[in-house]
């Protein structure tokens, strides 16, 4: 659906974005994930359209984007102010009014659950509701494409489950969504292929299961670092890595490691096991910490 | 154009300015109050010197006893007829013709009885012309101009200052998401504040007309006519700021950088009649001069479309002009 070659976006000396290529099938959830400065939203807007890239080709259904594309996307921008001294039932009314086709607003309040807050003023909207303001506008069209820039930063976890919610009942209509993110558990949660960026770069793509997999071959074992003795620096050949409290041990092997810590005496009743995340292969891939 | 994406975006700009309280009221209560404060303030005659125009004055005629009074001010005519309606209109208290042995005063004007007194007292036989009409005051001369402010501020705030908040908070970036062309856009911004300002303008006018109660010699399709070019000429004005700048106070002091000389300059409050040539020259190239000069014209004068036609071309001319500059280099972002 969406053939993106050699994408390059400079702003005066910054390479912003350096030669990104990908493609993007119908109904998949395409997640972008990188640290701040990655590249992410430069790449995201050059996608939907918002600023020109440098070089490289985007296509939307084989033809360059042009005002079918405009017609066919929903966007819902990482910062967005609405036009103020307007209520929420007024301003999905203008931008129904924008385009050829629109969903019926009836329906767009149901399912995101605009109910509420309908008659309200949108500058006394929670953090919460403009959310899903933003994406009852940006589904305004009956948009094939949706572009979604970060959507559930700052809310509370509470919020951003709902959001996830609103999100799985698009993907199970086979929309097509693109999404940026820097919570990795929602990347999990929802996307089905993944492209992680860094440097104005794809370092890394494909399904989670297959990125883990292809990164990842241990599992990591925590313990209180009070129940290691000093002493202890390896377990069943692997370091024990200690960081305040904690002690990890990564295992290949975890019930080779475990016989390994009764063989020492080392009690297990705090053990805790755990697989490896995205996180930990963004920041293997990145070097960085998740920033928000 | 696709209209009904213009009208979604016209009515949505009108319900944003009618229902910001704040805004609104300050475009209507600082006219008013203003308009109001001028008449009451300025109500009473208090110019002590009196005011004669005397017509083709020539060295027999200064040798005239009366032409020697003091605290007088005797000032050269050349086209009586236009003297004659200044005397109507209290703006000259005495026309002297010495060559005809003529003078023509205003019945109503005390100030014309004494200087006929004096004239009498030093000449004979002079041939009287009475007339009559209303006393024109300040705040009739200064009408035109403190709505020609008003508009000026709404037209530069209002569409100027308003657009670099759009790009800066992001409203433009969304609007350019969708199907809505530029051009849609920037027409919706200027029809909706035009028709706005010609709503509040008209409402201050006439409302304020009742307490004060304007002269007005002209025609009311002609002053509705200058509103109209006079506002899209100071719109464009805003549009032509509003074209790139995404910094709110960059572009709050250019917009104070331009309506300030302007408000100086125009002839808002006084006139620049006798000022120096260069302020003269540069009042010239603002919009709000033609406007108010039309706008006097027809109001005090009863100018006719013809007679106001170079300040309405000039108005027409700075509109094209800053409409094609400001819609061919408009960035959304």
């Amino acid at each position: 659906m969406l053939e993106i070659t050699d994408l390059k976006k400079e702003f005066r000396d910054v390479k912003a974005v350096d030669g990104v290529s990908f493609s993007i099938a119908q109904g998949c959830c395409f997640g972008l994930l990188g640290p701040n400065g990655a590249g992410k939203t430069t790449t995201v807007e050059m996608l939907e359209g918002i600023i020109a890239p440098t070089s490289g080709e985007i296509r939307y259904k084989n033809r360059p984007l042009g005002s079918h594309f405009r017609n066919e996307v929903g966007i819902m921008f990482q910062h967005t102010a609405l036009q103020e001294f307007i209520t929420v039932r007024e301003i999905l009314t203008l931008f129904k009014n924008f385009y050829e086709q629109s969903k019926p607003i009836e329906e767009l309040v149901k399912n995101c659950a605009l109910e509420e807050f309908l008659d309200r003023d949108t500058r006394n909207l929670s953090g919460g509701q403009r959310q899903r303001l933003l994406l009852a506008i940006a589904l305004i069209n009956d948009p094939n494409i949706i572009f979604l820039d970060e959507p559930t930063t700052g809310l509370d976890p509470q919020s951003r489950r709902n959001f996830w919610d609103l999100l799985k009942k698009l993907k199970s209509q086979k929309k097509t969504i693109i999404l940026t993110t820097h919570y990795m558990e929602e990347a999990h949660e929802l996307c089905d292929e993944l492209a992680i960026m860094d440097h104005g770069r794809i370092i890394a793509q494909g399904t989670p299961r297959a990125l883990l997999a292809e990164h990842f071959n241990s599992a990591i074992i925590t313990l209180p670092a009070d129940d290691i003795p000093d002493a202890v620096r390896e377990i069943d050949g692997s370091e024990v890595v200690r960081t305040e409290n904690r002690a990890e041990i990564l295992s290949r092997h975890i019930e080779q490691t475990i016989q390994s810590l009764i063989a020492q005496q080392i009690p297990l009743n705090r053990l805790q096991v755990r697989s490896r995340t995205l996180e930990d292969l963004f920041i293997k891939l990145t070097g960085h910490e998740l920033r928000t | 154009m696709n209209m009904r994406r213009y009208f979604a975006l016209f009515s949505a700009r009108n319900r944003e300015f009618l229902r910001d309280r704040t805004a609104l009221a300050w475009n209507i209560i600082l006219p008013v109050l203003l308009v109001i404060g001028f008449a009451f303030a300025l109500s009473t005659d208090d110019v002590d010197l009196f005011k004669v125009g005397v017509v083709n004055v020539t060295e027999s005629g200064n040798s005239l006893p009366f032409l020697q009074t003091e605290h007088i001010q005797f000032i050269p005519i050349n086209e009586p007829q236009a003297a004659i309606t200044k005397v109507e209109r209290h703006q000259l208290d005495m026309l002297f013709d010495p060559n005809s042995q003529s003078y023509w005063i205003n019945e109503r004007s005390a100030n014309g009885y004494i200087l006929e007194k004096l004239l009498q007292a030093s000449a004979h036989n002079l041939q009287k012309k009475a007339v009559t009409g209303e006393a024109l005051r300040y705040v009739d001369w200064l009408i035109p101009g403190i709505l020609g402010m008003n508009i000026m501020f709404s037209s530069l705030f209002g569409v100027g200052y308003v657009i670099v908040r759009y790009r800066k908070n992001g409203v433009l970036k969304r609007l350019k998401a969708t199907p809505l062309t530029a051009f849609e856009f920037l027409t919706a911004q200027i029809t909706s504040r035009l028709w706005l300002i010609v709503l509040v303008t008209s409402c201050v006018y006439f409302g304020t007309n009742l307490f004060v109660g304007f002269r007005m010699y002209g025609s009311y399709l002609n002053l509705l006519l200058v509103l109209i070019i006079g506002t899209t000429s100071m719109i464009s004005v805003g549009l032509l700021v509003a074209a790139r700048m995404s910094s709110e106070e960059a572009a709050n002091g250019l917009l104070n950088l331009i309506s300030w000389p302007m408000m100086l300059l125009s002839g808002v409050w006084f006139s620049l009649e006798g000022s120096h040539p260069i302020a003269i020259a540069l009042s010239k190239l603002l919009p709000l001069t033609h406007m108010i000069d039309a706008a006097r014209a027809i109001m005090i004068d009863g100018a006719t479309l013809m007679d106001i036609s170079p300040q309405l071309v000039t108005l027409i001319a700075m509109s094209i002009i800053f409409l094609l500059i400001s819609a061919r280099s408009f960035r959304w972002e």
